[in-house]
């Protein structure tokens, strides 16, 4: 046994910064719970900063394969850090008009952060389950904060009772894996069924379909998706933002590790790829054509976000180490992109009270900081040039092109890729173009607070750096994902 | 007749399905987490069953089963509480009722 905590300082930080704020709640008065909301700020970057100091490699594992501190893995802690430090600082609006108890809201997202960083370099199926449990819970609570806003009580139960059907399906699949393989450490299992393949077909196909539905939820995919676009429009905007990346992030290391870990050996390998690939198609049409039609931004962004995942796959089903850094890059694009779009959406919401997409009309008159970050980050999403978005998806439809096998999945992602840009340009259009006497706030020009102007230009910055000059992160993205087993 | 794998596996995997079933036709919330926790209690005998049966020795399937047992108390902790706040909200837990949002 190597009890090495030493590799769990970040996740040890944060945990304790998440008792350290809902304690620090009792003692400042109201007018002064702003503090809450740097604190948390600072235990975010402050927890990055250990995660780039903590020694990674394939072998540094504590407490045996429970926890697995490999570049993968802090690379996605990067990414749930910063999609967390971007949601608690485009948070500052809503904080202050509608959310009651402030300590309890950073606490808990900081938790729900915890949960993610375990869930994704945990090599071991209970760390694996507890730790996704551990980010899922604080969730439920968070979408459901606003107490007397009934859409926001609607999508906690919507949420709540998903999740946890999801997490149920998850669990018998991983029952199966356990009972096949006699072991719940991901390696060791994959060992074993390489040794008695064949007599446990069966069982391995139905764990693999049970947990790849189970985690389909978690990320949103076609079937499994119909919660996202209610949850989303229900949830406070900055805990939407977060759901859509960190969550995401986190849900997709998850099941990296698992059909990586797991299912690519053995008779089970014959399945994944097929299962996932029609997954993926599945979420780049519905989530693409369905985005056409909605009239509420956050509305539009959850069926984008689900579009989104689609393309995520397309790298992951490549099963290279070209396709893993395309995902990995991808995963950073979008982390810029959407949480930057987000910060405007909450940034409006907050001025006009209203998520409607008609309601943009003249917003590059009232503010142009406004919209000038917003048409970077729809187009970073719908994957024009010079931005992080379309480096990322050449990266992926690459990957997936020199697999060889999976030219029609690249075809069908370049064609839902057109249709987006429609209802990403729509919003566009409707900022610059529109001229429309808009009754609500016709005040001139905006000012916005400090940390949602700092989660703006965080995510503008992200998008147009990693756009203009990729060579730093492409470097990163195939060095975090050498190390990675097949 | 010896009571085996088989059997605990066969008593699982319908106990899920009753809960399967429940969480898609009952209109009840409280209904709904009963029946979730039917799904968890069919896994949990699940992985007792092959802890038994598979690896004797190790206690990996007993443990798995008591992590479960504590995640499922408290998401039914939260689980309730969301509940009553739908009624506070709705006046009832019918979740035909739940239908602001749509499309």
């Amino acid at each position: 046994m190597n009890i090495r905590l030493d590799l769990m300082i970040p996740e040890l930080f944060l945990f304790c910064w998440a008792i350290v704020v809902l304690t620090a709640d009792l003692f400042f008065i109201k007018e002064k719970k702003n503090i809450l909301l740097y604190m948390s700020q600072f235990g975010f970057l402050a927890a990055a900063a250990l995660v780039i100091f903590t020694p990674t490699g394939p072998y540094e594992m504590a407490f045996k394969w429970m926890f697995i501190n490999d570049p993968f893995a802090s690379f996605f802690k990067i990414v749930i850090l910063l999609a967390g430090f971007m949601a608690v600082s485009s948070s500052y609006e809503a904080v202050q008009k509608s959310i009651e108890h402030k300590g309890e809201f950073f606490g808990l997202v900081i938790m729900s952060a915890v949960g993610m960083m375990f869930l994704v370099s945990s090599g071991e199926l209970v760390s694996l389950y507890v730790a996704l449990e551990l980010s899922t819970i604080p969730l439920f609570i968070l979408t459901a904060f606003q107490k007397r806003y009934l859409k926001s009580s609607e999508a906690g139960l919507k949420y709540l009772i998903l999740g946890a059907f999801s997490s149920a399906l998850l669990l018998y699949g991983i029952s199966f894996m356990y009972g096949m393989t006699g072991t719940t450490v991901l390696i060791a299992g994959s060992i074993n069924i390489l040794q008695y393949s064949n007599s446990m077909h069966f069982g391995l196909v139905m764990a693999l379909a049970l947990v790849v539905a189970g985690l389909g939820f978690k990320l949103a995919l076609v079937p499994f998706h119909m919660w996202a676009p209610d949850v989303y429009e229900g949830a406070p905007t900055p805990i939407t933002s977060y759901l859509s990346v960190a969550s995401k992030a986190a849900g997709l290391g998850a099941l990296v590790r698992i059909i990586y870990g797991f299912f690519t050996v053995g008779t089970a390998s014959d399945y994944w790829g097929l299962l996932i690939a029609i997954l993926a198609a599945m979420a780049m049409i519905v989530g693409n054509v369905a985005a056409i039609l909605q009239s509420n931004i956050k509305r539009m962004l959850a069926y984008s976000s689900i579009a989104q995942a689609g393309y995520i796959l397309v790298g992951f089903v490549a099963a290279s180490q070209l396709g893993l850094s395309g995902i990995s890059i991808y995963i950073f694009a979008y982390l810029f992109a959407n949480m930057g779009a987000f910060a405007v959406v909450v940034a409006v919401g907050h001025k006009l009270n209203s998520d409607k997409i008609e309601d943009y009309a003249g917003m590059a008159r009232r503010s142009p900081l406004i919209a000038g970050s917003m048409t970077v980050f729809l187009l970073s999403l719908a994957g024009i040039p010079p931005t992080a978005g379309f480096i990322a998806k050449y990266k992926v439809f690459m990957a997936a092109i020199e697999n060889g096998t999976l030219l029609w999945l690249v075809m069908i992602a370049v064609a839902t890729t057109v249709v987006s840009i429609f209802y990403y340009a729509r919003v566009i259009k409707e900022m610059f173009i529109t001229e429309r006497e808009v009754a609500a706030n016709p005040e001139g020009r905006w000012i916005l607070s400090s940390p949602i102007t700092i989660a703006i230009l965080v995510g503008l910055l992200g998008t147009l750096i990693i756009g203009i000059f990729p060579q730093p992160f492409l470097e990163l993205a195939s060095t975090v994902t050498q190390s990675f087993v097949y | 007749m010896q009571v085996g794998l088989v059997h605990f596996l066969s008593l699982a995997a319908i106990l899920f399905g009753i809960g399967l079933y429940g969480v898609l036709t009952r209109r009840n919330a409280i209904g709904i987490l009963m029946c979730i926790e039917l799904m968890f209690n069919a896994v949990n005998i699940n992985f007792i069953t092959f802890a038994k049966f598979i690896t004797p020795e190790k206690l990996t399937g007993q443990v798995f089963a008591v992590f479960v047992i504590v995640i499922a108390a408290a998401e039914a902790t939260v689980g309730l509480a969301i509940v009553i706040l739908i009624y506070r909200n709705f006046k009832d837990v019918f979740i035909d009722r739940m239908n602001i949002m749509k499309w």
